[in-house]
């Protein structure tokens, strides 16, 4: 990785002008949007800053609790974020929590005892990021399909209640739908990867020397942590969400 | 005794009094007609009498005792529903009727299916066919049989007839009618005053969500 690019501050205060492309493009083609992108920009920069100094101190701590400790503060800010998505669902930051805190420790323990990471901060840290957020993404869509559906398809699952059908059986259409849903973007994602784009953690590991042989290993491990993630995560919001839209006498809400 | 009774019952939904004040009682073997304007509450009150909505305020009784005490699923075996449109659901007729069927894990039974589809002028080859290929009456029909295949205690219909022809029309009447004289209890929304009284032996009229009058046919 030594032989990777290194970028100086000098570098990237010359990159920092490609910001005045899209600003002049803005404000050429009066988008309004130029304040929106110093907002955006400013922001980006002061968060990775923060970011890059925190991690730095974290991954000299070494501490396994802390680190621990740094997952769960990222599940909770991802479960309220999928939360939202779903506020006519019921205790959805709950929901979301045990629905994304299940994705993420099964597919952290596979990746651990099979050796494929260590529990260590600079290793468990950032793939725990691309597993909370991929996560995340796929309950917004889950909660989000969820709700449409029971709204517009209401009067297909009081057809199936009516005819005796358990709150399961009559929401099962729809569950199934919400599940592929929440998933459909990671798979789009894997079928076009290396062909339509290279990953960010591919391009990463690239930029830093390391073979693309090596490179694609990873991306490879990336892939598969990314599909159980969201399949598990997506399956169990989705089995756990449904039974919010109904009372305890199976009827709808 | 009474099979149903609304003991002074109240539904509200979003601030809003959709049904106020009802009691009433329905017999065992009555046959009932329904009338009222549009957004009177007719269909509110058969979600009421096949517990898919509970009651704000006020109590109904199934057979002598509180529909709350009631597993849910069982009533709603018992008191079936059957919707001014119909939902067909998966791919196929025979989906449909599977369906009552499968939620009490059975075999579909044939010789009771092509009863039924007998009695209501269709032939067992619509079994195979697709339901996006149907048409509104076969439609109405088929959800119709699906509601019967397990000879309800009372059955709920919500202007059924309201999409078909005159021939779908006397077929769904004659089926009804005789289901009624077999015992079977019917509560039948309908927007023909000539239908109300052909077969019912009880007319209720609903304005505004309260009952105007509830009088016997003779």
């Amino acid at each position: 990785m030594n032989t990777g690019t290194q970028i100086s501050i000098s570098s990237l205060l010359i990159a920092s002008s490609l910001v005045l492309v899209s600003i002049v493009f803005s404000h050429h083609q009066k988008l309004k949007l130029e304040k929106e992108i110093i907002i955006g920009i400013v922001r980006a920069v002061i968060q990775l800053v923060a970011v890059g100094y925190v991690l730095e101190y974290i991954f000299g701590l070494k501490s396994p609790i802390f680190t621990t400790l740094l997952i769960l503060f990222m599940i909770c800010n991802a479960a309220f974020n999928a939360a939202k998505r779903g506020q006519d669902i019921k205790d959805g930051v709950l929901i979301s929590f045990i629905s994304i805190s299940a994705g993420t420790i099964l597919t952290l323990s596979i990746l651990v005892f099979s050796g494929a990471i260590k529990y260590e901060p600079y290793q468990m840290i950032p793939v725990s990021g691309m597993i909370i957020s991929n996560a995340m993404v796929a309950l917004g869509l889950c909660f989000k399909h969820m709700s449409n559906d029971f709204n517009n398809k209401r009067e297909e699952v009081e057809t199936k209640l009516s005819l005796g059908a358990d709150t399961l059986t009559s929401s099962i259409e729809i569950i199934r739908d919400s599940i592929r849903t929440g998933m459909i973007p990671t798979i789009d994602s894997a079928k076009t990867l290396g062909i339509v784009t290279l990953p960010g953690m591919m391009t990463g590991l690239i930029l830093a020397g390391t073979s693309p042989i090596i490179a694609i290993r990873y991306q490879i491990m990336v892939t598969f942590m990314l599909l159980s993630t969201t399949a598990i995560a997506s399956f169990v919001a989705c089995y756990l969400s449904y039974r919010k839209f109904f009372n305890n006498r199976k009827q709808l809400r | 005794m009474d099979l149903l009774q609304f003991k002074k019952v109240f539904y509200v939904r979003e601030n809003k009094d959709i049904i106020k004040n009802f009691s009433l009682s329905v017999e065992s073997g009555d046959f009932i007609s329904i009338v009222g304007a549009s957004g009177s509450g007719k269909s509110t009150f058969l979600k009421l009498c096949c517990h898919l909505i509970s009651p704000t305020d006020g109590e109904i009784m199934y057979n002598g005792r509180n529909m709350l005490e009631y597993n849910p699923m069982l009533l709603r075996k018992e008191i079936s529903y059957c919707f001014q449109i119909p939902h067909l659901f998966g791919d196929t007729v025979e989906d449909n009727l599977n369906f009552p069927y499968f939620i009490r894990s059975m075999k579909m039974d044939f010789e009771r299916v092509n009863e039924l589809l007998l009695r209501f002028n269709l032939d067992k080859r619509i079994l195979k066919e697709e339901v996006k290929n149907l048409s509104g009456g076969e439609k109405q029909r088929i959800a119709l049989i699906r509601t019967l295949l397990f000879k309800p205690e009372m059955i709920l219909l919500d202007e059924v007839t309201s999409a078909l022809d005159v021939d779908n029309t006397q077929i769904v009447e004659s089926v009804i009618n005789s289901l009624n004289k077999e015992g079977t209890t019917v509560l039948w929304i309908t927007h023909s005053p000539e239908q109300s009284r052909r077969y019912a032996n009880k007319l209720l009229t609903v304005d505004c969500g309260e009952i105007k009058s509830l009088e016997a046919i003779i």
